[in-house]
């Protein structure tokens, strides 16, 4: 079983193989898959977060896997706890994350407009913002795998882009994650769901509010929306 | 049952023109973007749509989702997945992927014999991945550039060029043209629409959430994701966010598109 998986992985990839031999292989496969359904799943690998944390996609798979393994096993969470995946979040992935600068680099030079003061309760308000809002996402999870694309970087990068995959039926979704490195290790500040990044998307939607209601008036709108949210759940 | 059919069409005909009285402008002291001249017409179309979508579109698809099991509901997807599958390997060769052409047909060949016609998708399982490719981003590899953001009545996002594209992609439709019987065509179209909405049936209350102004939102996610899909994933990406500000430029942008 584990030697199947194997070959399936390297055999499909490599471009060695014929296109009659694939034909083949994938054939073969398929009436595999009929007998033997949790190939994938079995050859997964969990590690904790802070074991190889020293490059960025060891960094990242950490993470996934991690929060992938308590999502499929936290019976709250698949019923759709919203608070309890709110604690996981909080827990497992914001301490890699780096929101404040995600939050500067959406508002461009808005940002300097606004005092420190300022910055740091916009920052605060998005990050509650974007948790809450996917968070949803996350009670979603239950058979999929995620798949880790090559990773190209060198030693002296410092901001590098880490690409994924979530396979579930029909079309996989790309996921991305971009890092940069810090005194303190790396850092996620933007990640890219189905071909959008989130910091691109929300350019718009700041630079837009700053230039209707003032960095105050976008402060409000933040607060205010947080208030609905937390309200809906 | 024509007369109940008479009726269903003056009915909806009705609530059509009903949405469209309402009005919507451009929010006062918006940042216009460059990408998106036409603004004022797309928020009303928007608006129409965004009632289509809350009146007929989403009842309809949460009807489909509670009287139609699952396990043939998704029956239903891989059959549509699997005749999408041909077309897509036709717009790699177009956009010059014999390579991943291939790759689409021997996923249509194995779905549809082992498979049993595409009601299983076994390709996916054995990990042969699924693509998706249209006209719109073929125009797009061949160096057309997206143009004007438009937003299409009933259909939703697109561009000048996407929309060029859309109808390509209805005139080459295997399921449209080659059903000659009208009701049966119908409703394989309708099953379609509700077997594509119901992917999305949850994404409507995240974005109320996480958009601060809807209409802007969907169009800058819209044109960021085809620009993505062109590049089959791996878009050059932007190096410096502040020299970028209110620009819809990208590196490399240029050279691709030339």
């Amino acid at each position: 079983m584990f030697s199947l998986s194997v070959l399936k992985s390297s055999a499909l990839k490599s471009s060695v193989i014929s296109p009659c031999g694939r034909l083949l292989i994938a054939f073969v496969l398929s009436f595999s898959h009929f007998l033997w359904p949790n190939v994938q799943a079995q050859t997964q690998i969990t590690t904790p977060a802070q074991v190889i944390d020293a490059t960025p996609d060891g960094l990242i798979q950490a993470i996934v896997n991690d929060v992938m393994t308590i999502v499929k096993t936290d019976k709250e969470i698949q019923a759709g706890n919203i608070n309890r995946v709110i604690a996981l979040v909080d827990q497992k992935i914001m301490p890699f994350a780096n929101l404040q600068r995600t939050t500067q680099l959406a508002m461009g030079r808005n940002w300097s407009k606004a005092t420190p003061d300022q910055q740091n309760q916009i920052a605060a308000e998005f990050k509650l913002l974007l948790i809450r809002t996917y968070a949803g996402a996350l009670t979603q999870i239950k058979d999929q795998t995620v798949q880790y694309r090559p990773f190209k970087a060198v030693l002296e990068d410092t901001d590098v882009v880490v690409r994924t995959q979530v396979l579930n039926k029909g079309e996989p979704i790309q996921i991305d994650y971009r890092l940069e490195k810090t005194p303190n290790g790396w850092r996620v500040y933007d990640i890219n769901v189905l071909g959008a990044w989130l910091i691109e998307a929300y350019r718009n939607q700041f630079n837009n509010q700053i230039s209707q209601n003032g960095i105050d008036g976008l402060i409000k709108f933040l607060q205010e929306r947080n208030r609905q949210l937390s309200k809906a759940k | 049952m024509p007369l109940i059919y008479r009726f269903f069409c003056r009915f909806l005909a009705g609530l059509l023109t009903l949405f469209l009285v309402g009005c919507a402008t451009i929010p006062e002291g918006q940042v216009r973007s460059k990408a998106d001249p036409w603004e004022a017409l797309n928020r009303n179309v928007y608006v129409f749509n965004d009632n289509l979508d809350d009146y007929i579109v989403r009842p309809l698809t949460k009807v489909y989702e509670f009287a139609v099991p699952e396990i043939v509901r998704s029956r239903f997807s891989n059959v549509f997945a699997n005749v999408g599958d041909v077309f897509t390997a036709v717009q790699q060769l177009l956009q010059g992927k014999p390579k991943t052409a291939l790759d689409d047909l021997i996923r249509v060949f194995v779905n549809t014999t082992i498979g049993l016609g595409g009601i299983f998708d076994v390709a996916t399982d054995a990990g042969l991945e699924k693509h998706k490719e249209d006209f719109g981003q073929t125009f797009g590899v061949w160096g057309i550039p997206s143009g004007p953001y438009v937003v299409l009545p009933i259909l939703g996002p697109s561009s000048l060029r996407d929309a060029f594209g859309w109808v390509a992609d209805l005139n080459t439709d295997i399921l449209i043209n080659q059903i000659d019987n009208v009701p049966v065509r119908n409703i394989v179209s309708g099953v379609r629409i509700v077997d594509q909405r119901l992917k999305y049936l949850n994404a409507s209350g995240l974005l109320a959430g996480v958009a601060f102004d809807q209409y802007s939102f969907v169009r800058d996610a819209y044109l960021q994701r085809r620009r993505f899909l062109i590049y089959d994933g791996e878009p050059p990406l932007i190096d410096d966010y502040d020299a970028q500000n209110n620009r819809m430029q990208y590196p490399g942008e240029e050279k691709r598109m030339r």
